[in-house]
């Protein structure tokens, strides 16, 4: 394996939660090289063109693979392609993420396009983190995730990107069959003059599919966000999301919510909140002693907790 | 520990202004509890506002522990040992109640240690069950709920001078009665603390050392609750 120098171990640790191999399935993708992976019993990672396959078995439970990507070379670009077979009855947790480290004039860009077929009745936890750092040009994260449930089947998104991104579009999309559920939280926080964008597109197809989507964002200073929101319930299924954001300074946000019901049955609910932090918020941690910028960090923190 | 000084507040256009508080002066002693009751409009929570910097006066001074703290900002007064339940907390997204009472029980010399016995303990004072300490201080909870967590948030700081500005609003008859054994017992823990409770509820200022009524903006009587309650009772307030 190629060892990681500091800055990388950084950004590991960051997105993922590690800075070393880790028990179980994982694959160490770095500067558009995997520099290290390994199989599990349950849980098979291997490679094919830009990207892995990850295989895991049926009934395989409580195992967790990562599989983060950092770029810590100013100027690389690549387009990464992951497809995920989660087998009938398996509980897996997915750790990705990517960090991008930029010290140098050009923009670096990560394209992640992660494709889930989660199996009958399994159950998947994907977790991806997004973060950017280093004085350079740019750090632009463009991840999609699809995601297509069977029948029974359980998903749980917690997309986040934490900060020092400059660019993202991010799509996400999920088809979900009869009794499949969905939950996806997506947190963002964007400060400067960076540009977020987020589609997020959810069809109900399957009887007693539901679909619950929260997004809680920050934008700060000059920065941009967008968010499209879409649900489509196509049989007896409840859908719900949920698009709240906090503004500071200059911050913008565009929130587009759509709800599409082509069943007699489909319940679909949309909630969206923007605007700055209350007076009254900051007004009760101050009167606990906070300061107000310790009050705003308090409730951006817990905002995006 | 207490001095409010010739204060006043007015509020709207100049040529339309209108007064909440004016000239008011009191004092609160060490040790003292005092319910501020009176009419609605007559200026209880403006005043207790003004006290904890919620509000900025528009002449007058406020005086505490000898040191003028007119133009101090509420983190200011908060850390100088002035605590402050307020009428309608806020809630708070992605911040659970432990977190609030932690915060409270922060930077100041607390009665709360950081154990999950201590926080326990004081979320059922307040009558709720220790999984409320995982909850969101979010719009999931009840209004009644929202109110005793703000309510124990205040306690936790154990502060020199604790206003309580209408603590039964929003709480029902039950709950109330639990009420005012929390005020009972908090003052019998700290004796040296002021409490200032802002109230229409006769059981809570029955409790007080001193009841002060406002009307339009002053003090209309003053004293012990035997002395005043009848002529509250006798003028239908």
């Amino acid at each position: 394996m190629k060892t990681l120098d500091q800055i990388e171990k950084e950004l590991m640790q960051t997105v993922a939660g590690i800075h070393e191999p880790p028990a179980g399935a994982y694959n160490f993708r770095v500067n558009g090289k995997s520099v290290d992976r390994q199989s599990s019993k349950n849980i098979n990672v291997e490679p094919q063109e830009n990207g892995l396959i990850i295989t895991v078995k049926a009934d395989t439970q409580d195992e967790v693979v990562h599989i983060p990507v950092i770029i810590s070379k100013t100027g690389h670009k690549e387009v990464v392609i992951n497809d995920f077979y989660i087998g009938d009855n398996a509980d897996v947790t997915i750790v990705a993420g990517c960090g991008i480290y930029n010290c140098g004039p050009e923009n670096s860009v990560h394209d992640g396009i992660h494709t889930f077929h989660v199996g009958k009745n399994a159950k998947v936890r994907y977790i991806e983190k997004h973060y950017g750092a280093g004085p350079g040009a740019g750090k632009t994260l463009n991840p999609v995730s699809k995601f297509y449930l069977e029948k029974g089947a359980y998903a749980e998104a917690e997309l986040e990107q934490i900060r020092g991104v400059d660019s993202t579009n991010r799509i996400t999309e999920a088809e979900l069959k009869d009794g499949a559920k969905i939950l996806i939280r997506e947190k963002m926080l964007t400060q400067g003059r960076q540009h977020a964008k987020s589609h997020i597109e959810t069809i109900l197809n399957g009887k007693n599919s539901v679909a619950d989507i929260v997004s809680r964002s920050v934008a700060t200073d000059e920065s941009r966000q967008e968010f499209t929101l879409h649900i489509e319930g196509n049989n007896l299924c409840r859908g719900h999301s949920e698009c709240d954001a906090i503004l500071q300074d200059n911050g913008a946000v565009l929130a587009t919510p759509s709800l599409d019901a082509k069943h007699v049955d489909a319940q679909l609910i949309h909630e969206a909140a923007i605007g700055k932090i209350a007076s009254e918020q900051l007004d009760k941690l101050m009167s606990l002693g906070l300061t107000q910028i310790q009050a705003e960090s308090q409730i951006i923190n817990g905002f995006l907790k | 520990m207490l001095q409010v000084k010739n204060l006043s507040f007015s509020v709207g256009p100049a040529r339309k202004r209108s007064t909440i508080l004016n000239n008011l002066n009191l004092n609160i002693k060490p040790g003292e509890f005092v319910v501020i009751t009176g009419p609605n409009g007559s200026g209880k929570s403006t005043l207790a506002k003004l006290t904890m910097g919620l509000e900025k006066a528009t002449s007058g001074q406020i005086i505490f522990n000898n040191q003028d703290i007119t133009d101090k900002n509420i983190t200011e007064r908060a850390k100088l040992g002035i605590a402050f339940a307020f009428q309608q907390p806020p809630h708070f997204k992605g911040v659970t109640v432990k977190d609030l009472l932690q915060i409270s029980a922060t930077g100041h010399e607390t009665f709360l240690e950081d154990s999950e016995t201590d926080y326990k303990k004081l979320i059922e004072t307040v009558g709720l069950d220790e999984s409320y300490l995982e909850r969101e201080v979010n719009n999931t909870l009840s209004g009644g709920e929202l109110k005793r967590i703000e309510i124990a948030s205040a306690i936790a700081r154990n502060a020199q001078l604790t206003i309580f500005d209408e603590p039964e609003a929003g709480i029902d008859i039950w709950s109330f009665e639990k009420l005012v054994q929390v005020f009972k017992k908090f003052r019998d823990k700290a004796p040296e603390r002021a409490l200032v409770i802002i109230s229409h509820q006769q059981r809570l200022i029955k409790q007080a050392d001193r009841i002060i009524v406002l009307e339009n903006g002053q003090i209309a009587s003053e004293g012990h609750p035997d002395d005043v309650l009848p002529q509250l009772q006798e003028a239908g307030s």
